[in-house]
């Protein structure tokens, strides 16, 4: 069976303040794939996820979709894009539910909703607002996205930064069955994942060729 | 592709009043600044009616522009600093909408109190009641552009709250808005036709609403990639 490749990237590179930020990236996703982005901290994780999603535009190469150059899918390929950065985007005056129901596609249910919190531990907390949770609470509810999300194709930048084992464990196993249901994932992480197999990929700080 | 266009208005409408709504103590400060230099006006000029009817007009004008100017720099600072102004930008849908309904939000909970509010401080003015509707429906109106205006301030001095950037920027924009706002109060008081300069202030808010947002949607993707 020839598996189906979501996403193509081909000597990718950007440049800041006329400094280049990394080596040339080359990559390809696959359906079912998952892809640990390492590298030292400030090699350039967070922009290149920032890339691949159009919030800044590369300096040279390519971005591919299914097949078609970022700029001439950009809706189809972002409806089915799932980002969460470093910043989740979780509004501290709204309670975990709000949060989650403002970030899940139009019409998830409302039962899908409380099962996705209840799942990463957050019954109890469903109606306080996100100011008065912990870190690692906060980021649970964030991740809690991964459950109502329709996205294949998932971009996680330090999914697990202040997650207990517990909360690891669950994280994983999201990750394992979206592959399962064909879905890919680009996540950057320090530390390796016990449950998911992962490919690595590493962002080399950019060397000039003389 | 209808779903492209419209997507997203009514969303971030409702998302930023909740927001508006839990934060009461925060947006309730332009409008206590309203109220407060206000009562000030009279202790410090004279407590004469033909004086303070006099400058009526121009003053409930400039609080009006200085209490909305006060709250509009938090409209996208927050969401910048907590991540969902990047979510916003990756949305598939265009950026319009969205940006729409939080100014429609911020005008709901800014620039509607302004306008309930300001009878009071007509009545504390000894303003004629012949100019209280003229009054209230020009507020209405002018508050909604100095919305739509000031968000694109806003916009583009992020990632920093814009401070006196921001009022630098806008308030050359805002003197259109000033000048016949307060143009259709004094026509009411002296009793001469003020549905002119009102539909001026109609039209700033017709051409507003169709530029700002193009203008936001730029200032926002430069915001991020600065």
């Amino acid at each position: 069976m020839t598996t189906h490749t979501f996403l193509n990237v081909k000597s990718l590179a950007f440049e800041r303040n006329d400094a280049v930020l990394f080596q040339p990236v080359d990559f390809a996703l696959k359906a079912g794939e998952a892809l640990q982005l390492v590298g030292v901290n400030g090699s350039g994780k967070t922009t290149l996820f920032q890339l691949l999603t159009g919030i800044y535009s590369p300096s040279s190469g390519s971005i591919s979709y299914c097949g078609q150059l970022f700029n001439d899918c950009r809706y189809e390929y972002l409806s089915d894009v799932l980002y969460i950065g470093h910043q989740s985007g979780v509004k501290a005056a709204l309670t975990a539910e709000e949060n989650l129901c403002w970030m899940s596609p139009k019409n998830t249910s409302s039962e899908k909703i409380s099962a996705a919190l209840e799942a990463l531990g957050l019954g109890e907390y469903v109606q306080i607002p996100c100011a008065n949770l912990s870190a690692g609470q906060k980021r649970r509810v964030a991740l809690a996205r991964l459950m109502t999300s329709q996205a294949k194709i998932w971009f996680l930048d330090e999914p697990l930064t202040s997650l207990d084992k517990q909360g690891v464990e669950l994280i994983e196993h999201c990750m394992s069955q979206h592959l399962d249901q064909g879905g890919t994932i680009l996540f950057s992480s320090h530390q390796d994942l016990a449950q998911v197999k992962t490919r690595n990929y590493r962002l080399e700080p950019f060397v000039e060729v003389a | 592709m209808a779903n492209n266009l419209s997507g997203g208005f009514k969303a971030y409408l409702f998302r930023d009043l909740l927001l508006g709504i839990r934060d009461r103590g925060d947006l309730s400060k332009p409008l206590m600044f309203f109220l407060l230099v206000a009562v000030m006006v009279p202790l410090a000029i004279a407590p004469e009616a033909s004086k303070l009817s006099a400058i009526a007009p121009g003053l409930i004008w400039i609080l009006a522009l200085l209490a909305t100017l006060l709250s509009i720099e938090r409209l996208f600072s927050e969401d910048y600093a907590d991540g969902s102004l990047e979510q916003l930008l990756i949305s598939p849908n265009m950026l319009m909408m969205p940006i729409l309904g939080k100014i429609t939000a911020h005008w709901l909970v800014i620039g509607l109190p302004l306008t309930l509010l300001s009878p009071v401080i007509a009545i504390w003015f000894s303003l004629p009641t012949s100019a209280m509707v003229p009054m209230m429906l020009s507020l209405a109106l002018g508050t909604a552009v100095l919305s739509l205006v000031g968000a694109v301030g806003a916009a583009l001095t992020l990632p920093r709250q814009g401070g006196v950037l921001l009022a630098l920027l806008v308030m050359p924009l805002y003197m259109p808005v000033l000048i016949f706002g307060s143009a259709t109060i004094q026509s009411a008081v002296d009793g001469l036709n003020w549905l002119a300069p009102l539909a001026m202030l109609a039209a700033f808010l017709a051409v507003a609403t169709v530029l700002c947002p193009l203008a936001i949607s730029a200032g926002l993707r430069i915001a991020k990639n600065g």
